[in-house]
């Protein structure tokens, strides 16, 4: 058992933390009112090589593990960039393990290095509206023609396909009734994202606005054999491989932001004076801040065990979904409690933490809601009955 | 040409310095280190340098605890070829500092030793001037340029009146100023690059040293708070009211 950060680890950290410091609170402000997506963060982390953090040296990476890739995304939150910032570079730093671990050689040589350079930016086309969680039922259809498929379906909850110009899609390759199990029959592709045959409609939502999230109409897209990862009807086993990485990721960040937050309200309760004293003197201030620092901290044993073990090669579900469901509760407290302790001032947008709540929001709901990783726990640590 | 880069691993100039109660120093467990950030432009001015073609080889060298592989392993990703690790615990005066640095100087037959002008735990600014009285080289501190020629360097520096040019034989050593350069941020493939490159440790007794003892710490102390200022609105005002102090 072993808590402290490795050399390398270390000098990760403390390198994201201070290339982002380029990058003021005031510019991601600035992206959150505007919109635009933060292309010269993610231009510079391209450009630092810190996209291919997680990838293997053979494809332009560096080899290191899911441990060096949280540590470095939280980084990249706790720095005041919050889920904007993570969410912008997520796509190569995360989601092309599918190409990396189930590709053919081709595939990895032509589909991963232009993603780490930044030159080709790509969404993630896994989830559909009326489903939820239910990813086996999914409706997207790519049906088999000569050399290719032709697809047709809807996906919901899309980030960056405004900018996009290539997407991983799960679809269906072999209708529900025609398969063994319900798990059969889905197929992934890493493809262009053809705005011909593709409409992209945004999501007005309530924070992260700088990174986009859509709703995808794909009507008659072709895509080559060539474009599909792994056999056809794996799709659904090599999704879940990137599921307990995913997890750890969000619950990393989510313990950036809520850092990032107790940060900014501790400084503010040092600096405002009332009553002729500062207001961090008030224990009334200074325990639910204590009680924040305490549980973060916590919640990042779990997160970083969770991702120690999958480095392992070990199981590591029970602890990457409790990890996550403890950053995100947890770093969701910690930014409401930074908000009442700024007071008025917090809901004002310039003081940054509103900001921190509204995109705290988001890991918190996202890639599985609480309420879902509490039965997960219930069921597999507990052995209670499957309640759904 | 080979040139010598000392770095010092300090409390991280954003950790809000802390007293230990017993007034025996400042809290250092737990606190947040990185490179000295004067050290850190000396190195990134090593690296352009060599990336100039003047420099052939880079040594970046540190004294002190264990801790001090992570102020080298940032170093080598600067660009340092190599690094010396003086490993001892304990608290290094300048003195010893400076006869450490000599005795690796002479020994690696370097043209320059770059320095930070200052470390900002101590902030000494002592090192690198009795370094060059040690090893009876030339000395340009407080350097805001850098131009090799040869086997002469000129270097402008920054001084109370202003700036100042002096041209300095080689082997020299020079100290880095705020203004030198801005130093780059480390990119991934850097770090990885540096994890292969080679950390030589050596201890006192190696290279011959004696730690000098001639500086005693006897009491640390916060600054003194300040007291709350006053507001004129014009100028007649403030300048009256210094007179009242007797400041002008």
């Amino acid at each position: 058992m072993n808590f402290s950060f490795t050399t390398d680890q270390q000098n990760i950290r403390d390198a994201i933390l201070k290339h982002c410091s380029q990058f003021s609170p005031e510019y991601w402000l600035e992206r959150d009112r505007d919109g635009v997506f933060p292309f010269e963060f993610s231009k510079s982390m391209a450009d630092a090589g810190w996209l291919g953090v997680a990838m293997p040296e053979t494809v332009g990476g560096a080899g290191l593990g899911i441990t060096e890739a949280a540590i470095m995304m939280q980084a990249v939150a706790e720095a005041g960039g919050a889920m904007t910032a993570a969410s912008s570079i997520h796509g190569p730093v995360f989601s092309m393990q599918p190409v990396s671990l189930f590709g053919t050689e081709e595939q990895k040589q032509r589909m991963i290095p232009p993603v780490l350079r930044g030159e080709d930016r790509i969404c993630f086309a896994v989830t559909e509206p009326n489903i939820g969680l239910d990813t086996t039922k999914l409706k997207t259809r790519a049906e088999k023609r000569e050399g290719g498929y032709l697809v047709n379906g809807e996906k919901i909850w899309i980030s960056v396909a405004q900018n996009a110009n290539k997407m991983m899609l799960l679809a269906r390759t072999t209708p529900l009734e025609n398969v063994k199990r319900k798990t059969d029959g889905l197929s992934l592709f890493f493809t262009d994202l053809d705005r011909t045959k593709i409409d992209v409609k945004l999501i007005h939502k309530m924070g992260r606005h700088a990174v986009d999230s859509n709703m995808l109409f794909i009507n008659d897209l072709w895509i080559p054999e060539a474009d599909r990862i792994g056999a056809e009807g794996d799709g659904f086993k090599i999704i879940l491989h990137g599921l307990n990485p995913e997890r750890i990721l969000l619950g990393a960040e989510a313990i950036g932001i809520g850092r990032a937050a107790i940060q900014r309200a501790a400084q503010y309760a040092r600096e405002r004076i009332v009553f002729d004293r500062p207001i961090g003197m008030n224990q009334g201030i200074q325990h639910p801040l204590a009680k924040c620092w305490a549980q973060l901290e916590a919640a990042n044993l779990m997160v970083m065990k969770a991702a120690t073990l999958f480095d392992k090669g070990e199981d590591c579900g029970v602890e990457a979904n409790a990890g996550k469901y403890l950053a995100a509760e947890f770093a969701f407290e910690a930014c409401h409690t930074a908000m009442l302790t700024l007071g008025g001032m917090g809901y004002a947008q310039e003081y940054h933490v509103e900001r921190l709540l509204r995109e705290v929001l988001i890991p918190r709901t996202a890639p599985v809601s609480p309420h879902m990783i509490l039965n997960f726990l219930a069921e597999k640590v507990l052995g209670l009955p499957k309640s759904y | 040409m080979k040139v010598l880069v000392s770095v010092k691993r300090v409390v991280d100039y954003n950790v809000r310095i802390q007293i230990k109660p017993d007034g025996s120093g400042v809290v250092t467990d737990g606190v947040k280190h990185s490179m000295n950030p004067f050290d850190e432009i000396a190195m990134e001015e090593a690296v352009r340098l060599k990336e100039k073609g003047k420099v052939t080889e880079i040594i970046a060298v540190t004294l002190g605890g264990a801790k001090g592989e992570e102020t080298l392993r940032t170093a080598l990703a600067f660009g340092a070829d190599r690094a010396i690790h003086v490993k001892e615990e304990g608290e290094i005066q300048p003195l010893t500092a400076a006869r450490a640095l000599a005795a690796i100087f002479k020994k690696e037959g370097a043209q320059i030793l770059f320095t930070g002008k200052q470390a900002i735990d101590d902030d000494a600014n002592q090192t690198a001037q009795m370094t060059a009285a040690l090893l009876d080289l030339p000395q340009a501190t407080f350097a805001s340029k850098v131009e090799l020629d040869g086997t002469k360097a000129q270097v402008t520096r920054e001084i109370d009146a202003g700036l100042e040019t002096l041209e300095v034989d080689l082997p020299a050593v020079i100290s880095a100023d705020l203004r030198l350069n801005e130093p780059r941020y480390l990119k991934l493939p850097d770090i990885m690059k540096a994890k292969k490159k080679t950390i030589e440790a050596v201890s006192f007794a190696d290279l011959g040293v004696e730690a000098a003892a001639s500086l005693k710490t006897i009491k640390t102390t916060p600054p003194p708070t300040r007291s709350k200022g006053v507001m004129v609105k014009t100028v007649d005002e403030l300048v009256s009211a210094l007179k009242a102090k007797g400041l002008v």
